[in-house]
């Protein structure tokens, strides 16, 4: 291939990144997570044995469906909080009558629940502390007048780097993935890639709950869509840093403008449905997981569908003012 | 010849300001070109303008042959640039920083990139991270990077900043072996008078964006109204009384006893005679040597000049 091509910028993108050794921080932050998440479970389950004498997950369950009727039964609980706890009662006893077990002990589990849990917070940000600076930096550091002032089009250069920003985020699910895996796996044993799970259980705010569609899947099949939706929602991430980071000069400014989408959007979801058109921003957005685990979306009307839909406009937008600010302005 | 850098009518301007006021000038081959000007003249935003970093509100400007706006690539093809200080990532070694801009030029291989390291002399420490380099070895790595591509024209902006006198002197001798060799064109930056006046064979001199003389270092000399240094009695009412005269371009006050100015050397009777007249000692008239920095001044209205 003549040089200049897109693959050596891609490797030119991959090398500043790599020296810089980012990735290295995020996989040790990753690694050390991960084994206080597993060092957890492991005393969790010791308490278990302790207090029920047993490790039979049914025993487990039905103590867990009594506790939530117990709580559902106390006035003192918010509606909102409330139909939670139903959804989540209804989904419980939905396992218990098909007997299957909803939490099978195995790393595949424990991947499941990671990327669950992280997908709105911890992933999107390992992507920022990767990503925030791809662009910022190089006007700090004054090499972006290097940079172009060479013979390759602008736009060439940005899509290079948006690429690498794909390229790193497939990386990182791969090795969260491989992190938890191997790290729980000590404890939980690496069995379970089988193990069925029930997907499809549809809930909604106004307190519909419908098992018509739910079917079984083995685990690594829904670990697969798990990992691709986590994948959506950090290359959305990714790209909207990218944007921000053309904007804006200052690395720590563009960070700082990142963890406000991430954290006003936990927050918003979790006040829950007053304010509709809410869902139409692309921060509410970012729980895609949730529709596969079957809970109740933030606000009425939203579905995966939906959900793809606002962040895929989003990120065109995204692309659309990065590539024409980064085209267009004049560097001094 | 074709000129390797062609400017025609170039200005630009931000809001209502105009930084860069239509300049037009060309570089032949085998030329070394000297921008001169005080910081803020506008050397640097021409500069820019010239790699593509800044588009030009109006005007035209093409490097051999090719329309900077228009084929961008084919343009940026023949130029190697440094751009204010070098700017290298500093977390990479130097080899990995010719690599990443050899990635992004045509036919730049290994053997090429080894080229430029022993040309530059920097084989000892191209290994390294280039935030452990000296500042001189950042500008050398920085040329290295200029010269990757074998570009027609070679541009550096200030390229003496941080560089103690071995250094210049260096640079300069390696400058002058490199156009010999490869005929290239090289445009040079620079607020300090001596080194432009050594190094170049033309000279531009910038001012308030606009380009108030161009030519070479001897025309530029040879053109200059004598410089006359008055020493008298009373400096301060010297100076008021020179300054008024028609024949006199500039009048400055050195010191109580010195008054600076650039006239005809023929009109120094008369107004020698009228500092008498008005109770000022006149104790020695003498022509000083001319210099660039004589022009310098003429031409920019004494702007501060390191």
């Amino acid at each position: 291939m003549r040089n200049p091509n897109l693959l050596g910028l891609v490797r030119n993108e991959v090398m500043k990144i790599g020296s810089k050794r980012r990735f290295a921080v995020v996989s040790i932050i990753l690694v050390i997570l991960v084994s206080m998440f597993t060092y957890a479970q492991y005393r969790q389950i010791e308490e278990q044995l302790e207090k029920q004498g047993t490790l039979d997950w049914r025993v487990e369950l039905q103590q867990d469906i009594v506790d939530t009727q117990n709580r559902l039964a106390s006035s003192s609980i918010q509606d909102e909080f409330r139909q939670f706890l139903e959804f989540d009662l209804k989904q419980n006893q939905y396992y218990l009558d098909n007997d299957i077990n909803p939490n099978y002990p195995g790393a595949p589990t424990f991947i499941r629940i990671f990327f669950s849990q992280g997908l709105t917070l911890v992933l999107p940000l390992f992507i920022i502390v990767i990503m925030a600076d791809i662009v910022s930096g190089e006007q700090n550091d004054g090499t972006i007048k290097t940079l172009l002032s060479r013979p390759v089009k602008r736009w060439k250069i940005l899509l290079a780097k948006w690429l690498t920003v794909l390229l790193y985020t497939s990386v990182l699910m791969a090795t969260t993935a491989i992190v938890c895996y191997a790290i729980s796996g000590i404890v939980l044993g690496y069995d379970g890639w089988t193990a069925p799970i029930l997907t499809g259980f549809q809930a909604s705010p106004s307190g519909a709950f419908s098992t018509e569609f739910v079917h079984t899947l083995p685990m690594w099949e829904y670990l697969l869509m798990a990992v691709g939706l986590a994948w959506i929602v950090t290359a959305v991430v990714g790209t909207i840093a990218l944007m921000v980071s053309v904007l804006v000069k200052n690395t720590a400014t563009g960070i700082g403008i990142m963890m406000a989408v991430l954290i006003s959007g936990t927050l918003l979801s979790s006040l829950g449905s007053s304010w509709t058109s809410s869902k139409y921003l692309v921060n509410v957005n970012f729980n895609l997981i949730s529709y596969l685990d079957g809970q109740a979306p933030p606000i009425e009307g939203m579905t995966l569908a939906f959900s793809l839909a606002v962040l895929a406009c989003w990120t065109i937008g995204a692309l659309i003012v990065a590539f024409w600010n980064f085209t267009q302005k004049d560097i001094y | 010849m074709e000129p390797t850098v062609k400017l025609e009518s170039v200005s630009k301007v931000i809001g209502k300001k105009t930084i860069i006021d239509n300049i037009s000038f060309e570089i032949q081959p085998g030329e070394v070109f000297g921008f001169l000007g005080p910081n803020g003249a506008g050397k640097t935003t021409t500069i820019r303008m010239l790699v593509g970093l800044i588009k030009p509100t109006s005007g035209k400007i093409t490097i051999c042959g090719h329309d900077v706006r228009k084929q961008f690539v084919k343009a940026m093809e023949h130029i190697g640039s440094i751009v204010e200080n070098p700017e290298l990532y500093k977390y990479l070694t130097g080899r990995e920083n010719l690599e990443v801009f050899a990635r992004m030029l045509p036919d730049v291989d290994a053997a090429r990139i080894q080229e430029v390291i022993d040309l530059v002399d920097l084989t000892a420490r191209v290994d390294d991270q280039v935030r452990t380099y000296s500042l001189g070895m950042r500008q050398r790595l920085g040329i290295a990077q200029a010269l990757l591509g074998r570009p027609d024209v070679l541009i550096l902006d200030e390229p003496t900043n941080g560089l103690d006198p071995m250094g210049i002197r260096d640079l300069r001798l390696f400058i002058r072996k490199l156009v010999e060799e490869t005929n290239l064109s090289v445009l040079v930056s620079s607020h300090i008078l001596s080194e432009i006046e050594l190094l170049a064979d033309r000279v531009a001199i910038m001012s308030y964006g606009k380009i108030v003389q161009v030519g070479t270092v001897r025309e530029l000399v040879d053109s200059l109204s004598p410089g006359v240094d008055w020493r008298v009695s009373d400096a301060f009412a010297a100076q008021k009384l020179l300054a008024s005269s028609p024949d006199v371009q500039l009048a400055e006050v050195k010191d109580e006893h010195t008054v600076h100015t650039l006239m005809d050397i023929r009109k120094t009777g008369g107004l020698n005679r009228a500092l008498l007249d008005s109770g000022i000692e006149v104790w020695t008239v003498e022509r000083r040597v001319q210099t660039l920095e004589d022009l310098f001044i003429q031409l920019t209205g004494g702007d501060h000049i390191a």
